[in-house]
């Protein structure tokens, strides 16, 4: 086993290591809570690239477990492994992670929160490292809820806004939704086989042995490893965004646009999709059934959403949504090498998209709707050129990396033998897909800049503004007409270069993984890639390419057409939708109203069962514990009156009648020695008498 | 009227005349002088039950009473002795050596 091997818990490590220290750090020392920041995470890059180096020369699985503590009888064992699975996702977290970083120090230049800023991100950076490497069901947990934390404190970094303050609450809460069926899978695991290491020389849980002991059945029809595979689904569904849990991630843009960047786009969110790949053995195709459908139909149900939103941020989001849609599909219908090839080809142009969007943002002084936005290209043409290269990419324009997975999705969904539904879903979902990116891109990049009065709306304003040495001088001369005045501008290079780095890597990736060359593919399975230009050759695979295309090409068109052909020329313009059809569009653009739907029924029955609580809590518990405290109090009262009255009372009659006594005899010494010796006298006179008279009687 | 019932008989007189000195003296040093004769009708007590007592004198030790007659006066010395020194203490403190008048001890 090689060093690396041994050592690849400080991948994860570092982070964490420099998340601590920076939280010892003053708020000042700024650059240096970015240095540690950046620094820990460049040296995980280094090390994941090695241990990738070494996972590509010896394929095999390779894990390190250590006992780590005992309770009862048994020893709990945690461990990491290296496998080529994980070797893609370090180098993918830890370089997109990287990226990111810096991108932070140009986008957080002003934040007075620096310091906490790169705290959470390294924190959040180690947790997610963590939840690679894992090689324990357990040690998986607990970096998971770790990034669970520090999702929910960065989506709530401007705690000020109270809709960045409920956006984290409610991410928090829907996540942990799903946590508890991953919770319950978890332990219900550890009954059947005794272990949570996933590996462990053929006694981990993932493992043959343990498999077929899991084998027989539960309820309902179901294998345990089914039912249990599902409950860890669960923590998948609530984490990646999955129907019904992705209510969470579009509101979870309310962070910092690096953090959605990395947390709601390229990492976390991903934590999910690669919980599946991992678990994948324990996955029947009764699991893998459901998996593929909630995958299909979350990846048409956001599509269609992301097409009526006017949110930059927002459209991205449902895009994410709808993409994590994709992988979960591919995991159900093609396996661990499918999803995990657009798991890694959508964190690259993902985080491009996002970081691009934040560098508008940025350029426009915190403006994030698009209808005030328009014809950027000419301000920002490295963003715009970088921005296109993504949005192609996630469109799946031909030969973008985009194309190559999402197509070996559709190709494994078009050859699953259960049901036609998720390919028909998926490639539905992929011409909304080209679609709303094409409205979004119109919308922001092309056409002439649209100024009116809802860009001066007090609210963009009032907001949290980041940078306020750009927009204070212009607030305190005219304080209503902030984006009139100052034209968008490009980004500093500290933003511009990671987006360029990514958009080489959103054109380029896909090659890694084409038909004709899976290498990507091989080297998951632990197999040597070679090139095959019969890989193109199997049947209904170029049909459908064509046709994927074609798709793309009609979205692309169809956006084009409505969109860039005549943009709209002022904010308050109705959309070429919701002038066609504007009931659909309302009922999209509010998002199909699953928030209302779960404000009417899962919140309203929480809210109903809190009230009940607090009402039983305040008269019928509340009502015991204060009788009992009035029966108690009562009790002391009586008490307290039985010690004054009576022993009280007998006590100082005794007291008073022993005072007397003591005054009476007090007086028998009065102090004259004589007195003494009359008394003396008298009592031996007294004496001798009864002497006397006692002889005689 | 034999010897010893006359010795007795000066001796309860002679403390009589002890007490009563004792009782009515207004002056510390007489009320001593009282105490001194009552213990003197003691000693005389003693004497006359050594000389003419029923008991037959043992050989062995033939003076017994008439050493702690001697004993006895030796005590009775030192009493006068402390007695007088304890009424200068008192007269130098309370300027009187009148008996009546030193009441500080009552209950």
């Amino acid at each position: 086993m090689s060093w690396i091997v041994r050592y690849l818990w400080l991948i994860p490590v570092l982070p964490i290591v420099a998340a601590g220290i920076s939280a010892l750090l003053q708020r000042e020392r700024r650059r240096l809570s970015a240095t540690l920041a950046i620094g820990s995470m460049g040296v995980s890059l280094v090390l994941a690239l090695m241990a990738f180096a070494e996972a590509l020369s010896e394929p095999a699985r390779q894990v390190v477990n250590f006992p780590w503590m005992q309770f009862g009888t048994e020893w709990v064992r945690l461990g990491w492994l290296l496998d080529p699975l994980a070797a893609v996702m370090l180098v993918m977290v830890s370089f997109v992670g990287l990226l990111i970083f810096i991108y932070s120090l140009g986008y957080m230049a002003h934040d007075d929160n620096f310091t906490r800023f790169f705290c959470f991100l390294s924190l959040f950076a180690g947790a997610m490292l963590g939840v690679v490497i894992a090689n324990s069901l357990l040690l998986l947990f607990m970096c998971w809820e770790v990034v669970g934390l520090t999702s929910y404190l960065l989506i709530g970094f401007w705690f000020q806004r109270p809709a960045a303050a409920a956006a984290a609450k409610k991410a928090f809460i829907t996540t942990r939704v799903g946590d508890l069926g991953l919770l319950l899978g978890m332990v219900w695991l550890y009954g059947q086989t005794g272990t949570l290491l996933f590996y462990d020389h053929g006694a981990g849980c993932l493992e043959q042995s343990a498999l077929a002991g899991m084998a027989h059945a539960a309820a309902a029809g179901m294998a345990v490893s089914t039912a249990i595979g599902l409950l860890i689904f669960c923590g998948a569904v609530g984490k990646s965004g999955q129907v019904p849990l992705h209510v969470w991630l579009p509101d979870a843009m309310e962070g910092p646009t690096p953090v959605s960047a990395l947390i709601h786009a390229a990492t976390m969110v991903a934590a999910g999709v690669y919980l599946v790949a991992r678990v994948y053995p324990l996955m029947s195709a009764q699991a893998l059934e459901v998996v593929a459908w909630v995958g299909a139909i979350t990846a048409f149900f956001a599509a269609c959403i992301a097409v009526a939103q006017n949110d930059i941020k927002r459209i991205l989001a449902y895009s994410t949504v709808s993409q994590l849609g994709y992988m979960m599909l591919g995991l159900g219908v093609g396996g661990v090498a499918v999803g995990m090839f657009h798991l890694i080809t959508h964190a690259f142009f993902k985080a491009l998209l996002f970081l691009g969007a934040g560098s508008v943002i940025h350029g426009c002084t915190e403006e994030q709707d698009i209808r005030n936005m328009g014809g950027l290209r000419r301000y920002m043409p490295v963003t715009f050129a970088t921005y296109a290269a993504g949005m192609l990419a996630l469109c799946g324009f031909p030969l973008f990396a985009g194309f190559w997975s999402k197509d070996a999705i559709l190709h494994a969904a078009h050859g699953w033998g259960l049901s036609r539904g998720p390919f028909y879903l998926g490639a539905v979902g992929a011409l909304l897909t080209a679609f709303y990116m094409t409205r979004q891109v119109c919308y922001v990049f092309f056409g002439e800049r649209r100024v009116t009065e809802a860009t001066v709306a007090p609210a963009s304003v009032a907001q949290h503004v980041p940078h306020g040495e750009e927009l204070e001088p212009i607030v305190s001369a005219r304080p209503g007409e902030v984006c009139a005045v100052e034209d968008p501008h490009e980004s500093p290079a500290v933003m511009t270069g990671p987006l360029v780095i990514l958009a080489v890597f959103a054109v380029l990736l896909g090659f890694v993984g084409t038909p004709a060359w899976p290498w990507f593919q091989s080297f998951l399975a632990g197999q040597s890639a070679h090139l095959d230009w019969a890989g193109f050759g199997e049947p209904g695979l170029l049909s459908l390419m064509v046709t994927s295309s074609l798709i793309v090409f009609a979205g692309l068109g169809l956006g084009w057409w409505l969109y860039g052909r005549k943009p709209i020329e002022h904010a308050t313009d109705l959309d070429a939708l919701e002038r066609m059809q504007p009931g659909i569009f309302h009922a999209l653009a509010n998002r199909l109203y699953v928030d209302e739907f779960y404000n009417a029924t899962v919140i309203a029955l929480a809210r109903f069962a809190a009230a009940f609580s607090a009402w039983l809590d305040r008269w019928i518990w509340g009502g015991a514990v204060w009788l009992v405290s009035a029966v108690v109090t009562g009790l002391g009262w009586l008490d307290a009156g039985v010690d004054r009255v009576v022993v009280n009372g007998g006590f100082d009659a005794g007291c008073r009648d022993l005072a007397r006594g003591g005054r009476l005899f007090s007086r028998l010494q009065s102090g004259r020695v004589q007195n003494y010796l009359r008394v003396i006298g008298g009592a031996l006179v007294v004496l001798a008498v009864l002497l006397l008279w006692g002889r005689r009687g | 009227m034999n010897p010893l019932a006359g010795c007795l008989l000066v001796s309860a007189l002679l403390f009589s005349v002890g007490l009563a000195g004792a009782l009515t003296r207004r002056s510390a040093i007489l009320v001593l002088a009282g105490i001194e004769l009552m213990l003197n009708a003691a000693n005389l007590n003693f004497i006359a039950f050594w000389r003419y007592g029923t008991h037959i004198h043992s050989a062995a030790d033939p003076m017994t009473g008439l050493i702690f007659v001697i004993f006895s006066i030796a005590v009775a010395a030192a009493e006068a002795a402390v007695g007088l020194a304890l009424i200068l203490a008192i007269y130098r403190h309370a300027r009187t050596s009148d008996v009546s008048e030193m009441t500080e001890l009552q209950g």
